[in-house]
């Protein structure tokens, strides 16, 4: 292979990424008006939990059906914190005062630190989805039954949150907040800066997931997609490379739901539910679970689709998200990358080139695993 | 190091697949396992891997296998292949073999990224005849190709046991041909124990077959023996011949 090809082959996915940047650095916030760019801030943080799903469920295998329930860690656990420090040192967040006694329960307490809620952001998920993921891979539970699982939490989340009026807010959620580390959530002006903040963290986790998709992580967790027990044969236990991948993409999506709550006032049960969490995985399927910026773009038109067709359409959105998903999964497993893929086949002849080979279609079933499996009881059938 | 296995006894829902076969498998030979279809041949290397339950014992370097998971079973050094040659297909054949090759490095080097092609890989690029092909994804490969493939991943992977499950199934004259020169070359340094229905490829390489019939050792030796083995050419090669 020729060192031009190389450099290409290398570089498209920065040139992607770097479109990206200048889209949503420069042009966006040069043409938008306040209240859209707060819209597309709302975006940046579904894509944030998006780019996580892409490594679990593109690169890994892994239907993570219920990414809400860690889009809730990280959106309560900063919704908490500002409702705590609106109410200054040792007061009550107003809503406690109108459902409860008026007193702040033992668990809250520790959010009232800005730096221990960042903490708790970050690692709280990272706990909950490392001792669930232990459970469930090292006792080889995947495909339906990690995806229903996955989706049962989530909605287990949702309900138990809706039944904690006194200390959640219950169904109403938790809303009103004045302001965000010191800065005055209504001044326009902080507004912004959240919308930069977002699609700031956005574009490094994406710089993030190209740096893990080169590494040999990268490479082995495609194995383990691909072939998880012929991975077992090789001397690696899949259990901790999917586990690893698990593992940050609940991070992503904290991260994604902490920075949620600022820029949309509000969190309630219904941000973090069964419906969000496929909501956040609709805009993976429609960018191309596989690919590096698949994920994010697709979340982000998602979004966009969401509130355009809502203020057109009003009421027909989750129509149009069937139909988007019915439609993307029969006509094009691989997303928009997939197309885009086919167009770029389709003016450039390729030539052999695939060192760099970027596996962005749809996994290639349990096809090797079950022939393994067979094998097993092969000899016994024989007779 | 020997792998020596007792009295291994394997079951499915009460149908016996193994019934106590030991065997030993020594270094520095071509052992060959044949038998008719349903002897036990590739279960018996299931239980050694750790792909089926199996009782009885089977030592390796002071461990027990068939107590170990399958993993564990691979860093020890006794690595295997499969009748459907099963390669990541996604993957160059580079890749295949690098993640091969990720037993011997540290952990937190996963967090790196590959550069170039490390000395082991392309050694055994070299070795199976790959190196032409090493960008391509593996799913292009023929069938021997990805036979070859498996093979190369357990020799970057050092392993010091090879259990190689019909690895010339399917291939053409030639490609067969290669494939016993490449196990000849490796065998002095290894235990290679190879699972094989072709009689003619078997004996033209085997140092020593192994035959089993329905989950038992029948006979063992050299091919000219087997031949002449009354039991195996009522069992076997009357079958076959």
């Amino acid at each position: 292979m020729s060192m031009k090809t190389l450099r290409i082959k290398h570089s498209s996915p920065y040139v992607g990424w770097l479109l990206l940047a200048v889209a949503l650095l420069v042009l966006a916030p040069a043409v938008l008006s306040d209240f859209r760019l707060g819209l597309l801030a709302k975006y940046c943080c579904y894509a944030i939990a998006a780019v996580g799903i892409g490594l679990a469920w593109g690169r890994g295998g892994m239907l993570v059906l219920g990414q809400g329930l860690y889009f809730g860690i990280g959106a309560y656990a900063m919704a908490m914190h500002l409702k705590l420090a609106d109410a200054g040192p040792g007061g009550v967040p107003d809503f406690m005062a109108l459902y409860g006694d008026a007193t702040v329960p033992g668990w809250w307490e520790p959010l009232r630190n800005g730096g221990l809620a960042v903490v708790v952001i970050l690692v709280l998920p990272a706990l909950v989805a490392g001792l669930l993921g232990l459970a469930v891979f090292k006792r080889r539970i995947k495909g339906a039954y990690f995806a229903i699982l996955s989706q049962a939490l989530a909605a287990a989340f949702a309900i138990l949150l809706v039944g904690q009026v006194k200390t959640t807010g219950g169904a109403n959620g938790l809303n009103n907040f004045q302001g965000f580390f010191g800065y005055a959530l209504f001044d326009p002006a902080n507004k912004r800066m959240l919308y930069f903040l977002a699609a700031g963290i956005l574009l490094v986790s994406i710089l993030a997931m190209a740096w893990l998709y080169r590494t040999r992580f990268g490479e082995l967790l495609v194995a383990v997609r691909d072939g998880e027990e012929r991975v077992r044969f090789l001397g690696t236990d899949p259990a901790n490379v999917k586990l690893a991948a698990y593992v940050i993409a609940a991070v992503l999506a904290s991260i994604g739901g902490a920075l949620f709550v600022p820029i949309a006032g509000i969190v309630s049960p219904d941000d973090v539910g069964v419906v969000a969490s496929i909501g956040l995985l609709a805009g993976v399927a429609l960018g191309g679970r596989a690919s590096l910026l698949g994920p994010a773009v697709g979340a982000l038109l998602i979004g966009y689709a969401e509130t355009s067709l809502s203020e057109a359409f009003p009421g027909s959105w989750s129509y149009f998200q069937g139909a988007l998903f019915v439609l993307v999964i029969l006509l094009l497993p691989g997303g928009l990358a997939q197309l885009l893929g086919l167009i770029g086949r389709a003016n450039a002849h390729r030539g052999s080139s695939v060192s760099d080979h970027i596996p962005r279609g749809v996994p290639r079933g349990k096809q090797s695993e079950t022939e393994i499996a067979r094998s097993a009881s092969e000899e016994a059938a024989a007779r | 190091m020997t792998l020596t296995v007792s009295d291994l006894r394997v079951e499915f829902d009460g149908f016996v697949a193994i019934d106590g076969v030991s065997l030993d498998l020594e270094p520095g030979r071509l052992h060959f396992l044949i038998g008719p279809n349903g002897a036990g041949k590739t279960t018996l290397v299931d239980a050694l891997t750790g792909l089926a339950k199996g009782s009885g014992e089977a030592r390796y370097r002071t461990r027990d296998l068939l107590a170990l998971a399958s993993h564990r079973i691979t860093r020890l050094g006794v690595g295997r292949t499969f009748q459907t040659a099963t390669v990541f297909e996604e993957l160059s054949v580079l890749q295949n073999l690098d993640i091969a090759a990720g037993v011997h490095r540290a952990r937190w080097r996963l967090m790196l990224p590959r550069r170039g092609t490390p000395e082991q890989v392309a050694e055994v690029l070299e070795t199976v005849g790959l190196t032409e092909l090493a960008d391509r994804p593996a799913g292009v490969l023929s069938h021997g190709q990805k036979q070859w493939l498996e093979i190369g991943m357990l020799l970057v992977q050092d392993s010091s046991v090879m259990l190689l499950d019909e690895p010339v199934a399917g291939m053409s004259a030639e490609e067969r041909d290669e494939t016993g020169e490449l196990l000849r070359r490796i065998s002095p340094e290894r235990t290679v124990v190879v699972i094989e229905h072709d009689m003619d490829f078997v004996r033209r390489f085997a140092d020593i077959v192994t035959v089993l019939h329905a989950g038992k050792v029948i006979a063992e030796g050299t091919a000219a023996e087997i031949r002449a083995d009354a039991e195996v050419q009522r069992v076997y090669l009357g079958e076959d011949a």
